[in-house]
């Protein structure tokens, strides 16, 4: 079996991954997307490969290679489409509610007015997300209507389109901690609570992680997440509100995992080396 | 181990053996992030930035 691993930088994850993939006997080619020239008319350089796994950080250029591997017909992990809907949180929300998964209620707006506006319904504390970013990046929690006017003005002028299309949730108390889960197909094999003095509760920002139980609700949730935006390999996060309920937040399509095979003891990357390999005997699937 | 200076500041940057081009090597006096671009020899390159599309 030869893997295309595709990658920007070497993190521990990448290195984990590539260490399972060659214990279940696959041939991996590491691919530095910075070196990555796709002729579309040419596919044969790539149809050496049996899978690839798209370990890209960056959205975009994720994006722009998986499509050109799907129409060749070159298996992908995650699917193009997963990757696509998962980069952006707009499309992440509307899939979710689409489906009829329990998530935080979202308004999208598309000016500064509508934003403003968006943001009042909602009420505060407000959150505002860039539709495209991660690692708890730019992340806004507005307190009242002069922050709100500050923040939209501050975000139209930062000079990318993204900014300007306006992702607003309210504030949800959590208690310190939300979950994180992580699933592989149909399963959901572990999860961690991650905590934080900090109302933002990502380990890229210093939170911990400790193990979360699984429980029939928590993996039932998150397998219904994974599928409402495609399946595939994911991580989901999760809100508990003070009454139990479970609430979507976010679903990751790239997951990182380097704080969490410890406290789980679930060996997450070789779940994922598996799944890349059963990918590769399936084929693509549309 | 392998090591090398600090582009920035000549400190002393080590490498484990097993790192692997496209990894990144902070410097343990500066803090800023460096890329091994060559094993033999050891080369470091300056990290490229986090963009904004970046993430999981």
């Amino acid at each position: 079996m030869r893997v295309g691993l595709l990658h920007s930088r070497v993190r521990v994850e990448e290195k984990l991954l590539l260490d399972e993939l060659r214990a279940l006997g696959a041939d991996v080619d590491w691919i530095d997307v910075r070196e990555v020239i796709l002729d579309l008319h040419h596919p044969e350089p790539w149809q050496q490969y049996d899978v690839v796994f798209d370990r890209c950080l960056s959205h975009s250029q994720s994006l722009a290679i998986a499509t050109i591997l799907d129409t060749w017909n070159i298996p992908c992990v995650n699917h193009v489409s997963v990757n696509r809907i998962c980069g952006d949180k707009v499309e992440t929300s509307a899939r979710l509610v689409a489906a009829g998964v329990p998530t935080i209620p979202v308004r999208v707006a598309v000016s500064d007015e509508s934003a403003l506006a968006a943001i009042e319904a909602t009420g505060y504390p407000a959150v505002l997300k860039p539709p495209v970013g991660s690692w708890g990046r730019l992340l806004a929690k507005v307190n009242d209507r002069e922050s709100a006017e500050a923040i939209v003005e501050h975000k139209l002028s930062m000079g990318s389109v993204g900014h300007g299309i306006f992702y607003i949730q309210p504030y949800i108390e959590k208690g310190g901690a939300d979950i994180r889960t992580f699933v592989i197909g149909n399963e959901t094999i572990c999860g961690i609570r991650r905590r934080s003095g900090h109302w933002i509760t990502n380990t890229a920002r210093g939170a911990t992680a400790e193990k979360c139980q699984i429980t029939e609700a928590i993996g039932d949730i998150s397998v219904r997440a994974a599928q409402a935006v495609g399946g595939g390999m994911l991580a989901i996060d999760l809100f508990e509100t003070g009454d139990g309920q479970l609430l979507v937040n976010e679903v990751n399509a790239s997951m990182e995992f380097r704080n969490s095979s410890q406290p789980t003891g679930v060996n997450i990357p070789q779940r994922m080396a598996e799944f890349v390999l059963h990918t590769a005997e399936q084929g693509v699937i549309r | 181990m392998q090591s090398t200076s600090c582009p920035e500041c000549e400190a002393t940057i080590t490498v484990q053996n097993d790192a692997v081009i496209g990894e990144i090597a902070p410097c343990p006096e500066c803090g800023l992030e460096f890329e091994i671009v060559s094993k033999d020899p050891l080369k470091l390159d300056e990290a490229p930035e986090i963009e904004e599309d970046w993430g999981e």
